[in-house]
């Protein structure tokens, strides 16, 4: 048994959008044997635009985890993009700047924490691939997606600016895995674009173009359904799919699954347990023939 | 002269922020522009931002859309030949910008992030509530148009209406960690 701490982040959390990430992630955990145990009383990482708003706050929120996460001694895990970024970048930074440690120590202190820079911080797919492995997974395969024709979809910051697992812009994971699962990688020349992160919200034009490229990328490469490893990325494929279609009339009908989800399915797990009826674009007719 | 020391003092003030002193070293090749997904809908591409602010042009800098452009995907950063942390570099001219009040008011990101950020500071980002005061901010028809993306992520159980609490511990743990980095004075 591998154990872990574990940061949903707000998307992922129960009250989140992206709980069916959650879900099967902690059901895929049980079949791979390894524990992910949530950190008590987490805070926002502060994501992106804490950052771009006030700085010191925006390091000092991430410290806070860290330095909770720092006291149980294991790798922390986080299955959002986002989140994995802020924290590593926080700890990257924390090294290379001591005039920035030195105040987010200061203000730690007011919270009676300290954080000594120790906790490593990785992606659900990170210890999935190399923690665990692709055979140890390809073991476990009880219902192979045989003919499933997936996009390997990894968006922007699991792989950049590049935390040491895997390339930033030709990544190989997700198509390893999809093939230890026994489903069939599409080549996907967009793989590592951006989905539009959080301009979906303010800029919604922007993010919608960026969203029809993926999607005319995935499909015009004959995928029937996407992946992906990012909250925020599985929401804008997703839920703005129709919106996407109405504006460029397209008829786009690809289910957007986190890698969590194929895994269970690959394992015969029960689809509610996956969370897979939580996808705006429905993925029944794409799964009949594996039901 | 003046130029130039307002030059030196812009540069400066952006590579006190960590990440920000790439400016320095830029050899304007322009890779950071052909790698940016939304260079076109910017008013100045990334390089040329970082050679108007070598140039000292530190209102122009500030007040442009560029910035808010920015979707934080790393391709700039990852392909510089010179290292540079250019998504960190556009981090910092936002914080500037707002610091300097000089927000670009074309754009409605930095009213987003600004929303986002008092939420984070709560501890949890509750995506129902921060998506519909944003859009009953800025602008009232988009929440109207949003109302059939709404329904459809409520009715599949992705929006909550009841959001995370922190414990009443760790909400006055993180309220007094934010308070001393508030009086400490940003980073500069």
């Amino acid at each position: 048994m591998k154990y872990y701490t574990y940061f949903p982040g707000c998307s992922c959390s129960s009250e989140g959008g992206a709980r069916a990430y959650d879900w099967s992630t902690q059901a895929i955990s049980k079949v791979l044997d390894f524990e992910l145990k949530e950190l008590h009383d987490w805070n926002c990482c502060g994501s992106t635009p804490s950052g771009s708003v006030d700085e010191l706050g925006a390091f000092c929120l991430a410290a806070r985890d860290l330095a909770l996460a720092e006291k149980a001694g294991l790798d922390m895990v986080t299955p959002c993009s986002a989140c994995y970024v802020i924290f590593n970048r926080t700890n990257a930074y924390l090294k290379q700047y001591p005039k920035l440690k030195e105040k987010v120590d200061e203000s730690l202190a007011a919270g009676d924490l300290k954080y000594n820079g120790t906790v490593r911080v990785r992606h659900t797919l990170d210890i999935t691939v190399n923690d665990i492995g692709y055979e140890a997974i390809k073991e476990k395969v009880t219902k192979p997606l045989e003919g499933l024709k997936i996009a390997p979809y990894y968006g922007c910051q699991m792989v950049r600016p590049g935390f040491g697992f895997d390339h930033p812009e030709t990544p190989q994971s997700l198509e390893k895995l999809i093939a230890s699962i026994g489903g069939e990688a599409t080549r996907f020349p967009l793989k590592t674009r951006c989905c539009g992160g959080s301009l979906i919200i303010s800029e919604e034009d922007i993010a919608f173009d960026l969203i029809h490229k993926l999607l005319e990328s995935a499909s015009s490469n004959g995928a029937d359904c996407i992946v992906t490893v990012c909250p925020l990325c599985q929401t804008n494929l997703d839920a703005y799919q129709s919106r996407v279609n109405k504006k460029f009339k397209t008829d786009y009908r690809l289910p957007v699954f986190f890698f969590t989800q194929l895994m269970g399915l690959a394992f015969g797990l029960p689809e509610k347990e996956l969370g897979i009826m939580k996808s705006i674009v429905s993925a029944k007719k794409v799964l009949a023939k594996y039901a | 002269m003046v130029t130039e020391t307002k030059n030196r003092t812009f540069v400066d003030e952006i590579c006190s922020i960590p990440g920000g002193e790439g400016i320095k070293i830029c050899i304007q090749c322009g890779t950071c522009t052909a790698s940016c997904p939304n260079a076109d809908k910017m008013d100045h591409t990334p390089s040329e931002l970082i050679a108007m602010a070598r140039a000292g042009m530190k209102k122009e800098v500030l007040s442009s859309n560029a910035m808010w452009y920015c979707l934080s995907c790393y391709m700039c950063t990852v392909r510089c030949p010179r290292g540079i942390q250019q998504t960190s570099l556009m981090h910092a001219l936002e914080s500037l910008s707002i610091q300097e009040g000089l927000v670009h008011t074309k754009t409605v990101t930095p009213t987003m992030y600004r929303l986002f950020n008092h939420y984070c500071h709560l501890g949890v980002l509750p995506e129902l509530w921060f998506m519909t005061r944003f859009y009953l901010s800025t602008n009232p028809l988009r929440a109207w148009r949003m109302i059939s993306t709404a329904w459809g992520l409520l009715k599949h159980g992705r929006l909550s209406i009841r959001s995370r609490k922190l414990t009443p511990s760790g909400s006055n743990q993180l309220k007094a960690i934010l308070k001393k980095a508030e009086s400490l004075g940003g980073l500069q």
